[in-house]
């Protein structure tokens, strides 16, 4: 059993891309605590400590338009093959005109969401000024930076969206688990990326109003009933405008038949 | 499991002309496959002539990219003056090789002109801060192999700032049609005595 003080958390796990590297930090390493021990090359091979496919199977969806933010989340809490949960919502009201979506692993996904809409109220409340949806994305990147070379990184994958306050400029943020951060028109977390990228790369324009953006909403949708091997329970749907935040009326019950 | 470097794709490439420097980048970010942004730019001002561009793992990119945007106000503030490309290099050096047991997944380029001669400089960089200094052109990125041929075949001594745009981005834009992994347009600074020219290029987009 390697020591825990000196394998870096990637290599204690052995997951995600880090798994052929971790030969070479290994080498150097040497536990402060058990000095006596001889450093030896160690390559250990782990299963991932946490089910990546199930965090794929949840729906995240972020489009902007002229002067909204849309974010739907799947409401299906799953674990295993368990639905335990079919009103979940996966999303976190930063401030005023923020939402943060969130997906990823069980526990890691509220924690972490929880720990940045904390901080986002603390500024505002410390400031009496909101932080603009940019600087909460890049304030959200460096915490998950932090995190992912640290022991225990936070497993959790998010769509930030929001509107400046001031210039009234809606924008979206797609932020992976390795912390990547990119700011994009229209963006999907999990399997539904590779079915709702492609239907929005057509339908998708910058000027869209919200009525359009709903639209294209449940053509996304209809096309992931359609295709994922499981129901995801429908989605949970909320607009941000200059306005603030507000939930938006989404029918899920219709049953999409298969091709 | 792919290599962190080749996780988001990307690709990256100086040259050195007749008292001028380029550098330039693509704009894809992707999920090996999967590309998720087309507006993901990998090439970074710190200076009036001092460019850092970054390919690799894309956290790794932002991380580094902002801590040398610390590093450099910080010298800034305590020198009063700008940093020049050459001690710029020293430090993205000394600051990747701080990290040798658990280093940043980025092989970054340096690029700029000499602040006193103008002479131009470029190098690059291995993960862990290994300096290879060059005359001619530095590539970097998924690309690289084929930056290398293009960058062979097309760069010759003593190009001028027009010449060099177009042998960069002829480069880039040909080396980057023949890897999957980068593409989706490009940046290209052109840098001059007192004159920096940056060009945005659609490229292919698929």
């Amino acid at each position: 059993m390697p020591c825990r003080h000196i394998q870096p958390q990637w290599a204690e796990a052995g997951w995600g891309p880090f798994v052929g590297l971790q030969q070479a930090w290994s080498v150097g390493g040497r536990c402060p605590c058990a000095q006596a021990e001889a450093p030896t090359l160690q390559i250990t091979t782990t299963t991932t400590p946490f089910d990546t496919d199930n965090a794929k199977m949840e729906v995240l969806l972020g489009i902007t338009g002229k002067d909204f933010t849309l974010i739907a989340a799947s409401k299906a809490a799953m674990r295993g093959a368990t639905i335990l949960k079919a009103a979940d919502d996966k999303t976190r009201q930063l401030n005023k005109h923020t939402l943060m979506a969130f997906s990823g692993e069980a526990g890691d996904t509220v924690q972490f969401a929880e720990y940045i809409q904390a901080n986002a109220q603390l500024y505002s409340m410390r400031n009496e000024t909101d932080l603009s949806p940019s600087a909460l994305a890049n304030f959200v990147r460096g915490e998950l930076a932090s995190s992912l070379r640290s022991r225990k990184p936070y497993n959790v994958n998010l769509l930030l969206g929001g509107v400046d306050p001031i210039t009234h400029k809606p924008s979206l943020y797609w932020l992976d688990y390795l912390a990547s951060l990119a700011p994009v028109p229209y963006a999907a977390h999990g399997y539904a990326q590779y079915y709702c990228l492609s239907l929005l790369d057509k339908h998708h324009q910058p000027d869209i109003t919200l009525e359009r953006g709903m639209e294209l909403l449940k053509l996304c949708s209809d096309e992931l009933k359609r295709r994922l091997p499981i129901d995801f329970k429908g989605m949970v749907v909320k607009a941000v405008t200059a306005d603030g935040i507000k939930e938006m009326p989404f029918d899920d019950t219709e049953v999409v038949k298969g091709t | 499991m792919p290599s962190p470097f080749s996780i988001n794709g990307g690709a990256c490439v100086a040259m050195v002309g007749k008292d001028c420097v380029a550098i330039a980048c693509d704009l894809r970010l992707g999920l090996q496959a999967l590309t998720v942004s087309n507006n993901f730019p990998k090439v970074f001002q710190y200076g009036d002539s001092v460019f850092l561009g970054l390919t690799g793992l894309a956290t790794d990119v932002s991380t580094v990219s902002d801590l040398f945007r610390y590093k450099v106000n910080m010298y800034r503030l305590r020198e009063e003056r700008h940093i020049a490309p050459r001690t710029f290099a020293n430090l993205v050096s000394s600051s990747l090789y701080e990290k040798r047991f658990g280093p940043y997944f980025v092989s970054p380029v340096v690029a700029g002109l000499d602040p006193k001669s103008g002479a131009p400089f470029i190098c690059g960089f291995d993960s862990i801060g290994c300096i290879d200094f060059a005359k001619d052109f530095i590539v970097s990125g998924t690309a690289t192999e084929q930056l290398f041929g293009m960058c062979e075949s097309l760069w010759e001594p003593d190009l001028g700032p027009d010449a060099l745009f177009e042998t960069i981005s002829q480069a880039l834009l040909n080396a980057v049609d023949r890897d999957a992994l980068s593409g989706w347009g490009a940046h290209v600074y052109i840098i001059e005595k007192d004159k920096v020219t940056k060009r945005l290029l659609k490229g292919r987009q698929d």
